[in-house]
């Protein structure tokens, strides 16, 4: 059996499904779009399971956004592989009368439909009483008191799921006489259930996706034949709607709620909400979002950064030498160290994005920012992951999700990853201890320290900029809108927060998991193989010279180590690069980097130990002096002179070296385009950035 | 009549009116939905700080809008 859960956003959907479902649930994308898809199953009673699939939260049937889209393709086409064989309306019992009018379609549409007035604590809080007798007995369907928090009435609810519901008798919107000729013509054509599922066709035929074009033809011309205009009843028909309900609330409501109930939620809004104090309190739980990331994320990503480095040796030391192995322990095995790392980021994200969520804080921060954030093309909503992005873009992207309208976060996903995240730090420090001088400014500013927030400031700015640029250049047929409820404040439900933690953690790990696995072998085979011959040659070569003197015996392992990766196909590619990067101040050596730090950025610091056969990469000091040492040829000068090493910082800064980032923007935006324009943005960016770089200090 | 129609967007906190129209046919159906209803009752509670959007309550419950949107809701007082 098929239950929907359906109602308006902030009705408790959420926190019911969970009730319902605990643990056991599933989320991915609806087929073709990135709107979320949350199903899963509950026991209703001994041998009664039912498969619940939790539908975005929409106000009524006649969708805007592609959320809305969803849920009416899926209501008004009984062939829908999630048509459900019984909805449960989620209401919110403190605000009923907004809450009712999806439930007067459904009546209309012959859908069996349980009524389930939610947050019955709060309702009772503001000292209203409804006679549920009656609600039930007037719509001519079960109607369930709950409180999805605290698990209140889901054991009723589950009884009355597993019983048989009946369609409702109810006939809330008659139908116009004037256009009854096309919709009874409409109903038997596609031989549908109710007069309202063929006025439905007739409306929004443009809208539904599962009509063949033969389909839509035929309703456009019987809808010309009969003079149906669509949208010219729609208005009428809410207000009708919005007739029968207030109707039937002032029969069943005994006592209405006074506002008072709601005054200790207005006292705390005049603080969030102050022009001084809500922006200050704002950005202090910002910046604390911003630290946590940052400090506690740090010991369990050392820890599965040690754990998969020593799983991997040691299996290297009890398989067998071949290159079956070697892919295991150095290929998969890294890979999937690659993914999960990013695991305790995106858990301490979402767990403060799901308490600002669930408490009604997030309403005030787009409330307080969407002025600001409306100049530079995104949305109120797109600030906490525009500066998640500075830990991690990650996370950021997925948080995304919020944001209702499609350009908006397109925009804010598009511009996350030029936020300098935490990957850029290593590669930053090693840069700026290198070529900026370790004094102070007035004796009391370190410069490299006003270097490294000149790095974040560049990253914002360019970030900033480029969302005004596409702000212009994105079309979109939407208009853009905040119309949004402003829901009271309450406490967490915690276990909601665990919820998202898992389901999110679980999206990143097996969905956007298979890419970066995939490209961390390719790019794990490109660096560890090259031409046969040469790679062969490495340890040869090297005895040679060190029985020469022109090496250092204790150096042998790492000098083999920089002539494979020299040989290596990565190695080709980097030489072949040198042309094109030569204006820009690197060599093939920086190439390479390059290249193998596409997987991740932070990358570029081992790449560089290894090619300069440093060895360690643990000690910071010894590459620097190492980098230090290095003779550019050409100059007979040091390689890493001031223009070089800028050039490097303002790369780095732009450039999309972080595949992670882009498999989840291609699993955001449900397709490869974006993904790729926007590493060919930011390659660019970053290439012409770093030349113009180059040429001024050179 | 026209120069003294007024809009929600030149409410001042506190303020309550009736609903009387909406000059924007296109987010008309959107307003109507979460029910803005002609006739109904809309009390402005406060701005943002910078100015924009609002907040107000109608039929019960508090809304966010733009002053764009604000200005597109007629009011009789």
């Amino acid at each position: 059996m098929k239950v929907a859960l359906a109602g308006k956003p902030n009705s408790g959907k959420s926190s019911l499904f969970n009730q319902l479902t605990g643990l056991n649930q599933k989320t991915g994308n609806f087929p073709g779009v990135t709107v979320d898809k949350k199903t899963g199953i509950c026991q209703l009673n001994g041998d009664t399971q039912a498969e619940i699939i939790d539908l975005p939260g929409i106000y009524s049937l006649y969708p805007r956004s592609l959320d809305e889209k969803i849920v009416a393709e899926i209501f008004s086409d009984r062939r829908n592989q999630h048509f459900p064989n019984k909805v449960i309306l989620v209401a919110d019992a403190t605000n009923l009368q907004s809450s009712l009018l999806l439930l007067t379609q459904l009546i209309d549409l012959r859908i069996p439909t349980v009524l389930v007035l939610n947050m019955v604590d709060l309702a009772a809080k503001s000292g209203q009483s409804v006679d549920v007798i009656k609600f039930a007995q007037s719509l001519d369907l079960p109607v369930v008191l709950v409180n999805a928090r605290s698990g209140q009435g889901i054991q009723s609810l589950k009884k009355t799921l597993a019983g048989t519901i009946p369609v409702s008798s109810q006939k809330i919107y008659p139908i116009d006489k004037e256009i009854l000729p096309a919709v009874e013509d409409i109903k038997k054509h596609f031989s549908l259930e109710s007069n309202y599922e063929a006025y439905q066709y007739l409306q929004q035929v443009d809208h539904l996706t599962f009509l063949s074009k033969e389909e839509k033809s035929y309703i456009n011309e019987t809808a010309l034949q009969y003079g149906f205009f669509k949208g010219k009843y729609q208005g009428a028909e809410t207000i009708i709607r919005y007739q029968y309900i207030q109707d039937l609330l002032s029969k069943v409501i005994l006592k209405n709620a006074d506002s008072e109930w709601k005054r200790f939620s207005y006292r705390i809004d005049k603080v969030l909400t102050h022009k001084i104090w809500g922006y200050l309190i704002f950005f202090t739980i910002l910046f604390l979002i911003f630290q946590s990331i940052f400090a506690w994320a740090q010991a369990p990503m050392d820890f599965i950064d040690s754990t998969f480095a020593n799983l991997s040796n040691l299996l290297n030391n009890t398989f067998p030498e071949g290159p079956f192995f070697d892919l295991i322990t150095q290929g998969i095995i890294p890979g999937i160290g690659g993914i999960l790392i990013f695991v305790p980021q995106i858990a301490i994200l979402f767990a403060f994005i799901a308490v600002l969520e669930e408490t009604g804080y997030m309403s005030r921060v787009v409330f307080l920012m969407d002025k600001i954030m409306r100049k530079f093309g995104m949305s109120g909503k797109s600030v906490v992951p525009l500066i998640s992005g500075w830990a991690c873009a990650i996370p950021a992207i997925m948080a995304t999700r919020t944001i209702e309208n499609w350009k908006d976060r397109l925009i804010t996903i598009f511009v996350t990853p030029l936020m300098s995240c935490s990957a850029r730090l290593p590669v930053y420090a090693i840069l700026v201890a290198l070529i900026i001088p370790d004094d102070k400014l007035f004796g009391f500013f370190n410069f490299q320290g006003i270097a490294l927030m000149g790095l974040y400031l560049l990253g914002f700015l360019a970030a900033i900029l480029s969302a005004l640029a596409m702000k212009w250049l994105v079309k979109s047929k939407d208009r853009s809108y905040l119309i949004m409820e402003m829901p009271t404040y309450r406490m967490p439900n915690w276990s909601n927060v665990g919820v998202t933690i898992v389901s999110k953690t679980k999206t990143f790990v097996f969905e956007a998991g298979k890419v970066i696995l995939a490209i961390s072998i390719v790019l794990w085979v490109l660096a560890s193989y090259g031409p046969t011959e040469q790679m062969n040659a490495a340890e040869s070569v090297i005895d040679k010279q060190i029985e020469n003197n022109q090496q250092e015996a204790a150096d042998r392992e790492n000098l083999i180590m920089a002539y494979r990766l020299e040989h290596s196909y990565a190695g080709i590619i980097g030489k072949a690069l040198e042309p094109a990067i030569a204006p820009l101040g690197y060599d093939w050596k920086i190439g390479i980097a390059l290249i193998t730090s596409f997987a991740a950025r932070e990358v570029f610091v081992g790449t560089i130990a290894t090619i300069y056969s440093v060895g360690n990469t643990e000690d910071q000091t010894t590459i620097k002096s190492r980098l230090r040492a290095e003779i550019n040829p050409e100059t007979g000068g040091p390689r890493f002179t001031k223009a070089t090493g800028l050039s490097l910082l303002v790369f780095y800064t732009f450039a999309m070296q972080c595949m992670s980032t882009l498999a989840i923007v291609k699993r955001e935006t449900n397709g490869w385009k974006w993904p790729m324009m926007q590493l060919a943005y930011m390659t660019a960016l970053a290439y012409f950035s770093a030349l113009i770089v180059y040429q001024v200090f050179s | 009549m026209a120069d003294l129609a007024k809009s929600v967007a030149q409410m001042i906190p506190g303020e309550t009116a009736v609903i009387a129209g909406f000059t924007n046919e296109e987010l008309s159906n959107k307003l109507l939905e979460m029910g803005l209803l002609p006739g109904s009752v809309v009390t402005y509670n406060f701005k943002a700080p910078l100015g924009d959007p609002i907040c107000v309550t109608v039929s019960g419950y508090d809304l966010t809008l733009r002053l764009d949107e604000a200005a597109m809701i007629s009011i009789l007082n």
